[in-house]
Parts: C-alpha cells; structure tokens; sequence
C-alpha cells in the first residue's frame, strides 16, 4: 500500500507527541508553582492527545500516511528525516497509548493525591506518553529508537518514582539495563540496514530487504528479536519487568502491562515484511514467545505479590502475543488484537490492584488479604470482570483473541504447530488457575488483614476509570474480532486476510481452551480455596513451587552468570589499572629517578676525583686521536 | 566584517584579561572573577560573531590571519578556521563563562590568592583558542605545549590533596607527546624542504606533499603518539584520573572538555590530511585501541570509589569512540565524531559540575559517602542524572547523535569493532547508573547526614575533602537545623548561581539531541574535504539501494 | 739539544704536575703542579715554535702565562677564603661541588 503525504488533520499528528511532551515540559520546568494544577494539566494533554488521535483515525480511511517534520541528521548518506507515519497499525497503538493512557492518568489523580511529589508522578507519565507515540509514529527506525530508548528512561524514573526505597532504585537500574540489551540489538539491526541498503526509513528498509542475502535477512530479524525481547519482557530478558512493579501501581498499569511491554510486539508486526523473509528468525520469535509464556504462567502460580503475580501473567501474555505474531501473517492480527484486548484488562486488573492496595496501607501480600469482595464492591467486579477476560471465559475479550492466537498456532498445519498450540492450551489452564487463586487469596475467604487495616472503597475518581477499562475487558474482544474485525482494518499494513483452512476447527479449539480453563479454575478452587490460606508461606514445599517461587532462577543464572562474574572483572581490571598500566609509569619514573640518584653520586665532591676524571677523559681522547690519525 | 580578525581577537582578548588579572593586586578577588566573567563572555560574542561570519559552503579555512613570524624557517603565525576546529571554538565560547561562574567560590588552598587562578584560567582560554585555530603547524605545536603551562598550575596550585603528584604527572605526560611531536614537526619541515624547496609549516602546503610510506608511517607515529597520549587513549590514559580528581572543578571541565579534545582534533586535523597511507595502514591498531579503550574503561569507571575518577574514566571510553569514528574512515563517522567532541565537552562538563556541587555539598569525592540525595535536592539530582544519561548516549541528548553517527558510520567499514563498540552502551548505562543510584537514590545516607557532627567540610572517607570546597558548603546548612525522627540530610538544592551554571548546558543538551543538523551542517563540509585528503570519496560510504558494500577506499 | 729532550722534559714536568694534582691534598700544592703543568705546556709550545720557526707558539705560550696569571689570581682569592672559614687548606674538605 503506497504511502501519501499527509494533509488535514493529520498533517497536525506531531501534536499527538508535542502536546505531552509539553506537558511533561511545564511540570519539570514549572516547578513547585505547578503543584496545584500540574495533575490536571497532565491529564489534559494526553486526553487532548486522546481525542486528536481519534480525529485523526477517524479521517485515516484505510490510508497510510507520512507526516515529514523536519531534517533530524543528514550527512555524508545517511539521511534520517524526523517524520511520523500515520497508518491502521500505529493508529491502533495510538488510540490504546492515549486511550488508556488518559484513563490511568484519571486513575492517578486519585491514586497519589496523597504523594508530595505528584505533580513529577505526572511529568514522569506525560513523558512517556509522548516516547511511547513518539515509538509508534515514527516513520523510520532511528525515530523508533529514540522512541524506545525514551519510554526507558520514563520506565527508569517511574519504577524509581520512590527512590528512597532501595528496592525501587535496584529494579529501575535492573529495567534500564536489561532494556539497554536488547537495545543494543535493535542499534546493530539499524547499522546492517544502514550499511547494507542505506536507508533507515520502514519504506525504504521494506523495499529492498528482499535484495539481501538470507543471512543478512536472519541477523536482521534476530536482533529486532533482542531488542523485542529486552523492551517485552520476554525470555532470556524477562526478569527486569517483574522487579518493575516496585513503582507505582498506575504506572505497572500503563508501562509495564498495557503499552510499553507491548512495544515489542510492535516491533516485530512493523518489521513483518523482514520477518517474512526469514523462517529462521521467526522461528526464534516462536520459541520465545512459547518459553517465555510458560515461564510467565508457571512462576505466576507461586507468587505471593498481588503486583508479581499480574507482572508474571503480563510475561506469560505477551508471550503468547510474541508467539502470534511468530507465525507470520497468520497471527499479526490475532497478536494484536490480543495486545489490545490485554492493554484493556491487564489495565484494569492493575488498577484494580492498586484499589485493593489503597485499601490495605500499601500492602501487596496476597496472604493478607481476604474477604474483600463484600467492602470494596466495585473493585471486585471489575475485578473480576478483567480477570474472566484475561483467563479467557466465553464470549469475553481474552476468549476471543486468545483463542484466535491458538487456532494460528495449530493452523501451522506441521507437528511445531501442534506443539505450540498445546503450550499455549496448557497455559491458558495455567493462567486460569494463578488468577484464580489470586481471586480467592484476596476477595474471598476469611479476612486475614494485619492489625490496623480498614478497607474501604477507592474514590470515585480512581473507580471511573475502572469501569470504563472493564467494560472494556468485556466487549473488546468481541468488537475487535467478530463486530469490526481487526482484519480488515489492517489490510494495507499486512494485506487482505486470506482464507484459511483450519486444521483444527475453531469450535473444537474453542471447546478445549475453554475445558482447560475449567480445569485450571478447579484446581485452584481445589488447592486455594478450600482451605484456609496460611497468613505466611509454607516452608516446606515440592521443589517445583521453590523453583517457581524464585522465578526459575532467572535472578540466580543473570547473577552467577554476568553480574558476580562482572562485579570480579571490574576489581580485578582496577587493579591491573592502578597497578598495572599506572603501575608500570609509575616504575618507569621511580626506576629514572633511582638512576638519577645512583649516577649523582658519582659527583663526589672531592676535586681530585674530578681532576681524575678530566685526565682518564684527555688520554682517552688522546688515545682516540691518536688510533685515528695512525689507523 | 569579515575582514576583522575574529581570531586573533579571541586569542588577544584573554591573553591581555589573563595579564590584567594578573596584575590586580593581591586581594582584589573579587575584582578578578568579575573581569574573567566579562572577558570569557566577551569571547563567546566573539565566538558567536565568528559563526555568523563563517559561511559553511565557502572555502575550508575561513577568517583567515597570517603574519610572518621566523621567516628563516618559514614560520608563519597563521590563523583559519574550518567547521571542526569551528565549532571547537564555540564549545570554549561556552564553557569558560560557565567554568567561571562554577568556579566563582572557589579557594585556594592554603594562603595563595585566588587572582592567579582566574589569570591562569583566561591564559588557558587564550591558548585553547590558538591551538584550535592555528593553520601552521608550528604554530600548532606551541600553543600545544604552551597549554600545559596554565593547566599545570591551575591543577597543581589550586587542586586537591595529591595535586602536586597530579600535576606533574599531566605535564609529564604531555611533554613527553609534544616533544615526540616536536621531532616529527621538524621531520615534515625537512620534507617539505626536500620537496617544495623551501621548507614550510603551513598546513595547506603540507597536505599536498606525497610522502614517502615509511617516513609517513615514522611520523604519523610522532603525531599519533602526541594525540593518543591528550586524547587519551588507552594505555596512555592513566595520568588522566589523577588530573582529573584533583584537578579544581572548573579545571576538571576544560581538561577533559577541551583540552583532552586537542587530540582527537589532532587526529582528524594532522594525522590523517597529512599522513593519509599511514593512517590507513594504522588504522586497525588504533581501531583496537579504541575498542579496548571503550570497553576497559567503562568496566574501571563501575569500579571507581572516587566521583571525579568515575567521569574521568567515563571521558576515556567515549574518546575511544571518537577515535573509532576518526579512524573508519567515513564522512558519517568522523561527522560523529566531531559531534562527539563537541556533545561530550558539554555533557562530561555538566557532569563533572554537578558533581563538583555534589562536593562542595559533602565534601567528600567518594560515591560511598552519599545517598538519597534526590530527596532532599532533587534539581540537582535532576541536573546529575541529565549529565548522567547524556553521558550514557540517550537518545534526545546531543551525544546521542554524536554515537549513533559514528557507529552507524563505522559499521559498513568495520563492523567487528562497531559490534563491540555497541557492547559498551550496555556498560555505558551501567555505570552512570550505578552511581546515579548509590549517591542519589536508597535512604538518606553518608557524609550529608544531620546528625553527622560535621563542622565545616570535614573530610570524612578517604580524606577526599578538598578545601576547594569551603566557598559553597557554608550554603548548605539552609535546610532545617534539628528535626526529630527519620535520618534526614543536611543538603540545600541548586542555588540561583548553580541553576545559571546548569542550565546553559542542560539546554545545549537537550536542543543538540533533538535537532543536531545546524551543527551537522557546520562540520561535514570540513570532514568531506579531510575524506578527500584520506583518499576516501566523501558522501559514498554507503551507495544507497546498492546490495553488499564496504565502500571504496576501504581498508587496503 | 734535539726537540725529543725538550719534549721529553715538558711530559716529565706534565706528569709531575699530574701527579701532584692527584695525590697531594693541600690546595695551595695543587695549585702550584697545576701551573707545572702549564709551564709544561708551555715549554712544548716554545719548543714547537722554535723548530718550526714560527711565532705562533711562543704567542700562545704568552696567552698561557696570562691566564695562569689571572688563575692565580682568581684561584688564591678562593683558597684564602676558603681557609679563612674553614681553618684548612685541604681540598679533600671543600666537598661541596656534588649533587
């Protein structure tokens, strides 16, 4: 599909990036004067953001359009020019990025009215409003990246929003790095583009990919993988995105389950005409995207953190989102209608969340709760509303998107995709049987609260937005795979939908998902609910729940394996520094001053020695002349 | 306009401040920094004045000057400008008002007056200046030599407790360069004689020489050996730290933001127009360099203790990639470089002040005897962690631009050593990160504590106080004075005099990462015409739409 | 006489004041073999200039007695004071010329 040039409204889309970013501008610049309004400014401009992204889908028309800005660095034949492009896929993310963005940020005027630093809360979210369009809009790779590297630090800062914990400042150092991995591998792909066609822009990278070689292709694709993996939270990279949660709750909301995780997803649906091109890579996508949602789901059965358990089930989610879009155009728009269904309702489950902590000082231990769905009733529904959706009960968001994902994974048609499928069937057991046991742990059974808790309903600002978000959960699968299907709105991004011939019949997938999620309800019923909940976690269990309990030891390898060994060549390369390469000058200049010192005692003092020495140097001189004029 | 000697005055102008400071009688303190003020701002008009009259598709070296100075040797005190050593200029246009004012409380240690300090600090300026526009190489080698003198003094009379140490060792280091480069400016003198005739200095002269490979080789060393050692790059790079810590702040800055720079500008300027083939030839071993210089230097700046050591270490990994960019020979990359130079005088200034602020709080230069800083003061944790992520390349800040140019640049020529380069982003992060956390995130902790009995800047760890400090840490007891309860620090956020250090410089890296194409357009024009000195077709690195490529003129 | 003799009696004088110069501590006697030494000299130089039957040795043996004589001078004013603040003429105990 040709791209046009903008006209319009959507000539004026680099205001979508320009009004947070201003935001966040006047609340960092503006100081302790913006305190009072600063959190309705920031709320402001992302719902203004909101409504001219919608304005501007609205006029999009099925068209792909190019907004050229200005000459971001242009020398010898590198050109990168900032522009934006307008298509159905970053249209999509749009809506979702300032859709639910306003949302949290309506959430949050409630959420930290109490916090001292909330009008930098707000700075900090406005920021990553405008990165993360900025990641989507762009219209080239280099824009993607200083998109991507932006909702990093807005990730380090908010993760960091309360730094005096140390926890908080580990985790957001953790995130950043494990991010700047991956990131490297993105850079390297954006080198190879450069080198090898010359260009960094989406259309001239997708224009002449199919002129390289297949190798070249392969590396490109794995190392977008990397920098897919490192932003997504997907495996071996996944274990900064758990730690994550230590900040803010509307924060794990919006950045760590809704939009920015999903970047990666985006990533590889916008480079799908470089994934076409290589089975290989795309068969690594499909690994790990299995491994990571099994990871996700099997450690999120024996988390305890009310915030670790959803961070996991985001893994797992964005895992089976990975798997997707792994399977070539058959799953790019199942992968992301699923991406939009979860931004709805892991949203709304964080969010929920972050009610319940409200309501208990703060407190995130799962085995403290209990009993809560008669004192906070709205948060239980919608709640509980998000939570059927993500473990994909009929005729919710999650049941029609997941399903989706699972039929393309069988329509493989090889015995990978039966495979692939199963996994994805056994974690949606999995997934029903951690969210459940959440459920119970926290609204039902005998209250287990410390001393001094009273829960109690969040304000009305904080619940709108959890309404709004669940409803969501409900109808957006439905909307966005049989009303108005994702399909068709993305015929000029991936093509027109082809036909397919389903080895499986949806019915009978359908039909075994929904058995397995019974199955998984079940069990949880059987070994959570019917049983009182120990207030501390049992000592002595199987060594799969203590596996699961330290996240597979994927903390214990990445230290053992890179910061221990890391921590001993930084000390061991100071020393060779400071005793080594100075070392050595330092004995250079000691040994010429020794030498210096031991020649200047040959300066006696004594006259008759230096006499000698005059007359030894005349007769050698002497002699010198003589064997010359005789020689 | 144009026939103003726009150089000449920037070299006069701090040259007869430096003399009138000097000549100010004993006490007159303040008196002395407001006239370093006046002048170092006069200068950035002029600086600023020379841009506007530069004209970026005009000949190479603009605002020309020449004055015959030894005829008998052909001497000339010939002064121009191209883009490179342009916008050289403007980084010291701005940085030395900003030193001046983040030196403005400075003490000296002991009895010594402070007018010597801002004497020495303007001679620098002056020569700073001269080294950059000098077009004859002689020239070029005396105020490269004679840009010791100031500094030596600046760190050796006003620096910390191993100043003396610190300061001979810088000069030894340098002298031992320049003379090396002494013997190879002699060895290009004999050439030129044998070749031209006459023998000459000037540049444009000697870039036409067609020298003979082996003595190319002999002499790009004497000049490689010079540069490498100011750049500095790995194994040449110890007497950095030692300058760099005890070096006064505002010292600090133009150590490593200009000075340091001298060498890289040396590459790109002498080494390779005048010695093309050795430079190709040579080019893998500085490539290694580079890379180790990158990766070595990251991994020792995590394991530093010592704040000023920490950004010291941190310059020599990012002049590993400057140098990489320089010896890919690609417009792109060398582009990058100058960027480079430019953004990280910038962003390593601001982090070396902001850090100098930090000190001047504490008074203690180690990382351990800080934390929960953002708290309490959070400007200048934000100012900490702006220099911090533009010294770790972020995108939206100027060295962003200036690392991306030159590893996209340097990837189509050598792509081994750009993957490894890469490498050091991941390290780069780390430890501005890591130091970011300890000193300014966690509980309140360390040196700033309240409850510390601390009269005055007490030295506390390591003995890193340095009475450098006195001047500003009489600010910081703003805060409440006895608070019961939780450990609270005793810290006052930027003052009105910090926020007008910081901020120029937060703005140039924010406006330079986001729109970095004026300054773009100021450099390529003079690295095009240095590609062609190389040999290497300017703008082709990478023929768009062509399949497989490693550029003509590659590494033959 | 041959020139030989009166060579071989300036290298005798020479050597004597060599030797002097070497052993003897007393400041006042090595300055006395030093102006051996030139006469020494000198005698070669008168001795050359007669055989050649040129004057530019015995013009240079004048140079010669002019500067010893300054020497002299110059070099019995530093003897003096030295004894003057040292109470000794010995050479041995003026061992300040060193590093």
């Amino acid at each position: 599909m040709e791209i046009v040039p903008a006209e319009g409204l959507l000539a004026a889309s680099w205001l979508l990036i320009a009004l947070p970013l201003a935001g966040a501008a006047v609340l960092l610049l503006g100081g302790r004067r913006t305190d009072r309004w600063g959190h309705l400014l920031g709320t402001a401009t992302v719902v203004a953001a909101f409504l001219l992204g919608l304005a501007c889908t609205l006029q999009l028309d099925g068209r792909r359009v190019d907004v050229d800005l200005f000459t971001f660095v242009s020398t010898g034949s590198l050109d990168v020019q900032a522009g934006l492009l307008y298509d159905p896929l970053s249209a999509v993310f749009v809506l979702l990025i300032t859709g639910v963005g306003s949302l949290i940020h309506v959430y949050s005027i409630g959420y930290m009215a109490h916090d001292p630093r909330r009008r930098r809360f707000f700075a900090y979210l406005n920021l990553f409003v405008a990165a993360m369009l900025l990641l989507v809009l762009g219209d080239n790779y280099v824009a993607l990246y200083v998109g991507w590297e932006g909702v990093g630090l807005a990730s380090y800062l908010l993760i960091a929003f309360w730094h005096e914990r140390p926890t908080a400042a580990t985790a957001a150092k953790k995130a950043f790095i494990m991010n700047r991995v991956g990131d490297v591998g993105l850079a390297l792909a954006i080198f190879i583009m450069f080198a090898q066609l010359g260009t960094v822009t989406y259309e001239g990278v997708f224009g002449q990919v199919g002129t390289l070689a297949g190798g070249t292709i392969t590396a490109l694709g794995l190392l977008l993988l990397l920098g897919a993996c490192g932003k997504s939270g997907q495996f071996p990279l996944q274990a900064w995105l758990p730690d994550a949660m230590e900040g803010p709750t509307p924060v794990s909301a919006l950045i760590h389950a809704a939009t920015m995780v999903t970047a990666g997803v985006y990533l590889i649906a916008r480079s799908a005409p470089v994934y076409d091109l290589t089975p290989t890579a795309r068969a690594v996508v499909l690994a790990v995207g299995a491994i990571t949602l099994l990871i996700g789901a099997i450690v999120g059965c024996a988390q305890d953190d009310i915030k670790k358990v959803l961070a996991y089930s985001t893994v797992s989610q964005i895992g089976y989102m990975f798997l997707a879009v792994g399977l070539g155009p058959a799953g790019y728009v199942a992968g992301l209608a699923h991406l939009l269904t979860h931004g709805f309702f892991k949203a709304g489950l964080f969010l929920g969340a972050g009610s319940v902590m409200h309501a208990m000082d703060d407190s995130v231990d799962m085995r403290r709760f209990g009993g809560l769905a008669p004192r906070m009733k709205v948060t239980f529904v919608t709640f509980g509303l998000g939570y059927l959706a993500l473990i994909g009960f009929p005729f919710l968001s999650g049941f029609y998107t997941k399903d989706a994902i699972i039929e393309a994974a069988f329509d493989r048609g090889d015995g990978w995709g039966y495979v692939l499928g199963g996994v994805a069937i056994l974690a949606a057991g999995l997934t029903a049987f951690y969210m459940t046991r959440l459920m119970l742990m926290t609204f039902f059974g005998r209250p287990r609260w410390e001393e001094g808790v009273h829960p109690h309903e969040a304000p009305s600002v904080m619940t709108a937005p959890m309404v709004l978000l669940a409803l969501g959960s409900v109808f957006a699968g439905f909307l966005l795979v049989v009303a108005f299907p994702l399909e068709e709105w993305f015929a000029p991004v991936f093509g027109e939908p082809e036909e397919v011939e389903h080895v499986v019949a949806p019915i009978v997938v359908s039909v075994l998902v929904t058995l397995v999620m019974v199955l998984g309800v079940a069990a949880a019923w059987a070994f959570v609910g019917r049983r009182e909940v120990p207030v501390t976690a049992p000592a002595r269990v199987s060594p799969v729940v203590r596996a699961a309990r330290r996240a597979l030891y994927a903390d214990t390898v990445n230290e053992s394996l890179f910061m221990r060994p890391g921590q001993w060549l930084t000390r061991a390369l100071v020393f060779v520094d400071n005793r080594g390469v100075d070392g050595a000058v330092n004995g250079l200049a000691a040994t010429l001053g020794g030498s210096s010192a031991r020649l200047g005692r040959a300066q006696t003092g004594f006259v008759r020695s230096y006499a000698l020495t005059v007359l030894g140097g005349a007769v050698v001189v002497a002699g010198a002349l003589l064997a010359v004029t005789a020689g | 306009m144009t026939d103003f000697p726009w150089l000449l005055a920037m070299i006069a102008v701090p040259a007869v401040g430096a003399a009138a400071v000097a000549a100010l009688p004993k006490g007159r303190d303040h008196l002395a920094r407001q006239v370093a003020l006046g002048v170092s701002l006069l200068v950035l008009v002029l600086t600023v004045l020379a841009t506007v009259a530069f004209d970026t598709g005009g000949p190479r070296f603009q605002l020309t000057t020449s004055v015959s100075w030894i005829p008998d040797f052909g001497v000339d005190f010939a002064l121009g400008v191209d883009g490179i050593a342009l916008v050289m200029l403007l980084l010291i246009g701005v940085l030395v008002p900003v030193v001046v004012l983040a030196s403005w409380r400075e003490t000296a240690p002991g009895p010594r007056s402070m007018t010597a300090f801002w004497a020495w600090l303007l001679l620098l300026e002056s020569l700073m200046v001269g080294v950059f526009a000098a077009t004859d190489v002689f020239l070029f080698y005396v105020f490269f030599e004679a840009m010791l003198v100031p500094m030596y003094f600046l760190i050796g009379s006003f620096g910390g407790p191993r100043r003396q140490y610190a300061a001979v060792k810088f000069f030894l280091y340098s002298l031992v360069g320049g003379l090396v480069m002494l013997a190879a400016v002699i060895g290009l003198y004999v050439v030129s004689n044998s070749q031209l005739g006459e023998g000459t200095f000037a540049f444009d002269a000697l870039r036409q020489l067609d020298i003979d490979p082996g003595v190319q080789k002999l002499l790009f060393l004497g000049f490689f050996t010079a540069f490498a050692i100011k750049a500095p790059l790995v194994p040449f790079h110890t007497w950095l730290p030692d300058s760099g810590a005890e070096a006064p702040v505002g010292g600090a800055v133009l150590l490593v933001g200009v000075l340091d720079k001298v060498g890289t500008f040396g590459f790109l300027r002498y080494c390779l127009p005048l010695f093309p083939d050795a430079s190709r030839d040579l080019a893998p071993l500085v490539l290694v360099l580079a890379v180790i210089g990158i990766l070595y230097a990251a991994l020792l700046a995590m394991g530093q203790t010592d704040m000023k050591r920490l950004v010291s270490y941190t310059s020599i990994a990012h002049f590993g990639f400057i140098a990489l960019g320089i010896f890919a020979f690609t417009t792109e990359a060398a582009t990058g470089s100058v960027v480079y130079m430019v953004n990280h005088g910038i962003a390593t200034g601001l982090l070396f002040l902001v850090v100098g602020m930090l000190i001047a709080r504490g008074g203690s230069r180690l990382v351990g005897d800080y934390g929960g800083v953002a708290a309490q003061a959070p400007l200048l944790a934000g100012v900490f962690l702006v220099a911090g992520l533009a010294s770790l390349a972020l995108p939206g800040t100027g060295s962003f631009v200036g690392e991306f140019l030159v590893l996209i640049g340097s990837f189509p020529e050598v792509p081994v050593y750009t993957v490894l380069a890469t490498v050091g982003i991941v390290l780069a992060a780390l430890y501005v990160l890591l130091v970011y956390q300890r000193t300014m995130h966690g509980p309140p902790r360390g040196v700033l504590l309240e409850r510390a009995p601390a009269p005055g800047p007490v030295p506390a760890g390591g003995g890193g106080a340095t009475a450098t400090t006195t001047g500003t840490t009489t600010t910081t007891t703003a805060t409440t004075t006895a608070t019961a309860g939780p450990a609270r620090l005793r810290v006052s956020d930027l003052s009105r005099r910090e926020m007008a250090v910081a901020a120029p410089l937060v703005a140039l890296v924010l406006v330079l990462g986001f729109y970095p194409q004026p300054l773009l357009d100021l450099i390529e024009p003079a690295v095009a015409a240095t590609m062609v000195d190389v040999g290497v077709d300017p703008g082709t690195a990478v023929p768009a739409g062509s399949g497989l490529t490693t550029g003509p003129g590659g590494t033959d | 006489m041959s020139l030989t003799h009166y060579l071989v009696l300036a290298a005798i004088l020479f050597t004597i004041g060599a030797v002097g110069v070497l052993v003897r501590r007393n400041a006042i006697v090595v300055f006395m073999c030093v102006e051996l030494m030139l006469n020494a000299v000198n005698l070669t130089l008168v001795t050359f200039a007669r055989s050649t039957g040129t004057i530019d040795g015995q013009i240079m043996a004048l140079f010669v007695m002019v500067v010893a004589a300054s020497e002299v001078v110059v070099g019995l004013a530093i003897i003096m004071s030295i004894y003057r603040t040292r109470r000794s003429a010995s050479v041995d105990d003026a061992s300040l010329l060193k590093y």
